[in-house]
């Protein structure tokens, strides 16, 4: 018989039997073998698997200190050289789920092996970690351990032997928000109309990309006194230097540009070009001003208007770049902005 | 009203003395090709014509533009009317089709949205086109012309080079003969009353800036949507003008082989009554959509749909019409299906379009754009294969020293087509 897996476990105080809240305090431990539903684990995972050894902590020693509590549980963890993880299941313990999925995350950015842990879909842990592992959705209570056991069992199973891992309908996690591209067995036409026709007859049908909740921001009230006001551009209309110094892509841009307007009054087709793929760039890069607006708000600045232009700009490409990229953009440059006292912004799409 | 379309396999193609099909072998004079693609433009210099087939280890890029050989054999009318034939309407009668190959326009890139196709490799596996015998123009412009101008010549050269190649097969008996008809929706008694009535929306990109679409040569950017026969795509009444993100522009070939006009008429009769074809363009001014949206819709009434297919083009500011027109059928109580590719981001975690309504509950995804591919070096390539490095999709070091190709889906041309050309999707995972 060729060598098993080598697992590793992670409970709580409670599962992993030291005691009930009054044990919440207790620190990171290890007992070989498994422990408490680990039995559940083995039985299911079988021969192909050992349990090699249980990691346990207290849901509040590590919640009160999330990065030392990590590290010491993973490298409890490192010390019985395993080839999978599984933690949990937290069911709906919120605390239990955040230490789950925090160890899970650090396993496989760290160690670089599968790890995998259920809870419950309303368990918070669920919303910060649902991206970065895999959660099995289980029950709310312990009802579902069985249940949850198996699910776990087959999808690390597959991580660890390497296998594709199929839709989340399939498999049992968490839907992750995690699009992945794949070929279906009919043209997207057909898959239209026949979509079309079972939603008029009223029978069910599964939209192949549910709407997303968006992130609205409500409008802030008008400038109180733009007189006095610092404003600064933005633009995601790709208007940067001549050349493109920092070369930002003009599709699905991965960077954005801070560039010095202090003192310059007007862009020529000489000094800016726009580096932006979606649009036909004639017109922009004969004159630049009609992406960003820089001669108008310096009128604005020596009417009187506004107070002053902030001395830099911003630019990135709009172009295909994800709304994720785009907020992080918008982070730091807002951080910038807020250091540097800019009460108010003009952004120019394109 | 019928069209019918006689399908000509053609399985080969070859330089020859003379432009001609034999068997299922098309012969082409290449100096003559070259002759009739160049017409009579004089801002083209040269035209470099070359063969791909499937299977070769060839990279061809950028693409503009992707014809089909089609030869208007009985009935008004001419190819790609408005543009290279007369003006009369198309759509009835008899057209023949070179089923199996393609004219492609590559050259100097216009804009940074061309495309790219491999013929063979894991490339290939997303491009219809990589199935398709290529006959490949290298076109080259004078220095200083506008890019309009460039755009035009090549989308010209284009349909001439179809168009000639096309008339081979107007003598040649067809292997099988595909019959349309259009029954006219507002007379009484048409269609069987127990079938759903679908209508299509057919979105036409006409933002300007080199994302245009042509109608009977008409720039649609200034039309108010208008009812087609959906026969008429079929004849090139619709032409590409286009230089949006390659994966998703609809190509003159997408309209001439529309998947959807061919899937509704396939259940026409059968499990739906398909009432008609509304093409409806897509423009950039917030006026401009409330407008165009208004006036589909209430073409639609007319037809009195009880539901809609809208395909899309080009995506960002595209989503915005889409989800007008979707959200305003489904107020009326017209029920919607909408084909849309996504851009979620490399890692595909982000949201995958840039305007929803909750109302978009049916829609069917062609895959994420801006998922990686990694694709090895060719042996040959037709056209420059640096300009990867700007397209959009590319970025700078997206061509290995090899020659291999890291760069988002983006970049092959048809990948995620908006018309559900393909059967690439996208789902959690």
């Amino acid at each position: 018989m060729g060598a098993r897996i080598k697992a590793v476990h992670y409970l709580n105080q409670f599962f992993g039997q030291i005691g009930g809240e009054d044990k919440a305090d207790t620190g990171p431990t290890r007992r070989d073998g498994a422990v408490g539903p680990g039995a559940l684990f083995q039985r299911i995972l079988g021969s192909e698997v050992e349990i090699v050894g249980t990691v346990i902590c207290g849901d509040n020693y590590f919640n009160e200190r999330m990065e030392q509590a990590t590290e010491a549980v993973l490298s409890l963890i490192e010390g019985y050289g395993p080839e999978l993880v599984l933690a949990g299941p937290a069911f709906n313990a919120g605390r239990y789920g955040i230490a789950c999925g925090s160890i899970c995350e650090a396993v496989e950015r760290r160690l670089g092996i599968p790890a995998v842990a259920g809870m419950f879909p309303e368990n918070p842990a669920v919303e910060l970690y649902k991206k970065s592992v895999y959660l099995v959705g289980t029950q709310a209570t312990t009802l579902g351990m069985k249940d949850a056991a198996q699910k776990m069992a087959r999808l690390v199973l597959k991580l660890a032997r390497g296998e594709p891992v199929g839709s989340p309908e399939e498999e049992g996690y968490i839907p992750r928000g995690i699009r992945k591209n794949y070929f279906a067995g009919e043209t997207g036409a057909a898959r239209a109309v026949e979509m079309l026709l079972r939603k008029i007859k009223g029978e069910p049908f599964i939209t192949e990309y549910p709407m997303p909740i968006f992130d609205r921001v409500a409008p802030l009230p008008p400038v109180d006194r733009l007189g006095e006001a610092t404003i600064a551009l933005i633009t995601s209309g790709g208007i940067v230097p001549m050349g493109n110094p920092d070369r930002i892509e003009s599709s699905s841009a991965s960077k954005f540009g801070r560039y010095d307007i202090g003192g310059v009054d007007r862009l020529t087709p000489e000094s800016h070009e726009t580096a932006h793929g979606g649009y036909d760039p004639t017109y922009a890069n004969a004159d630049p001003h009609r992406v960003l607006p820089l001669d108008v708000v310096r009128d604005l600045e020596r009417e009187g208007v506004i107070g002053k232009l902030y001395p830099y700009y911003y630019a990135t490409v709009g172009n295909g770049t994800s709304v994720a990229s785009a907020r992080t953009f918008a982070h730091e440059i807002a951080k910038d902005l807020i250091r540097d006292g800019v009460q108010a912004v003009i952004i120019s799409s394109t | 009203m019928v069209l019918e379309l006689g399908r000509i396999p053609v399985e080969g193609i070859e330089w020859g003395r003379k432009t001609s099909i034999e068997g299922k072998v098309l012969h082409i004079d290449r100096d003559e090709l070259v002759e009739r693609a160049r017409g009579n433009d004089h801002r083209i210099t040269s035209i470099e014509a070359e063969l791909a087939r499937p299977g070769e280890s060839v990279r061809i890029i950028p693409v503009k533009d992707v014809v089909e050989p089609r030869v208007k054999v009985e009935g008004r009318g001419g190819m790609f009317p408005g543009l290279i034939s007369g003006v009369e309407t198309v759509g009835e009668g008899r057209t023949h089709v070179l089923e199996g190959c393609a004219v492609l326009t590559v050259g100097r890139v216009v804009g940074f949205q061309e495309g790219m196709i491999d013929m063979s490799g894991p490339g290939a596996r997303y491009s219809y086109f990589s199935k398709l015998l290529n006959i490949a123009l290298v076109i080259d412009v004078q220095e200083g012309i506008s890019k309009h101008e460039h755009e035009e010549a090549l989308r010209l050269a284009g349909l001439r080079a179809a168009a000639y190649l096309g008339e081979a097969g107007r003598y040649v008996e067809p292997a099988t003969v595909d019959r349309f008809e259009v029954n006219p929706s507002f007379r009484s008694g048409v269609g069987r009353p127990d079938l759903p009535r679908v209508a299509y929306v057919y979105m036409l990109l006409s933002q300007g800036l080199l994302h245009d679409t042509y109608l009977y040569g008409r720039d649609v950017k200034t039309m108010l949507p208008t009812l087609i026969v959906p026969t008429e795509a079929m004849d090139g009444a619709i032409v590409s003008g286009n230089c949006v993100s390659a994966c998703d522009k609809n190509t003159t070939y997408h309209h001439q082989n529309n998947p959807i006009i061919r899937e509704l008429f396939k259940r026409d009769g059968i499990d739906l009554h398909f009432v008609g074809a509304i093409v409806a363009n897509a423009n950039v001014t917030l006026k401009d959509k409330v407008r165009s949206s208004d006036y589909a819709v209430k073409l639609v009434e007319l037809l009195g749909a009880d539901g809609v297919i809208i395909s899309k083009e080009g995506f960002g500011n595209p989503d915005a019409d889409a989800m007008m027109y979707c959200a305003k059928l489904e107020e009326k109580g017209i029920a919607t299906a909408m084909i849309t590719d996504e851009f979620a981001g490399a890692d595909g975690g982000s949201q995958s379009l840039a305007d929803t309504t909750p109302r978009a509950d049916a829609l069917v995804s062609v895959g994420n754009a801006n998922e990686i591919i990694t694709l090895p070096p060719m042996d040959r390539v037709i056209g420059d294969v640096g300009i990867i490095e700007k397209m959009a999709g590319g970025r700078p070091g997206s061509l290995s020293v090899r020659g291999g190709i890291t760069a988002e889906l983006q970049v092959i041309i048809g990948a995620t087509n908006e018309l559900g050309f393909e059967l690439l999707s996208s789902r959690e995972g």
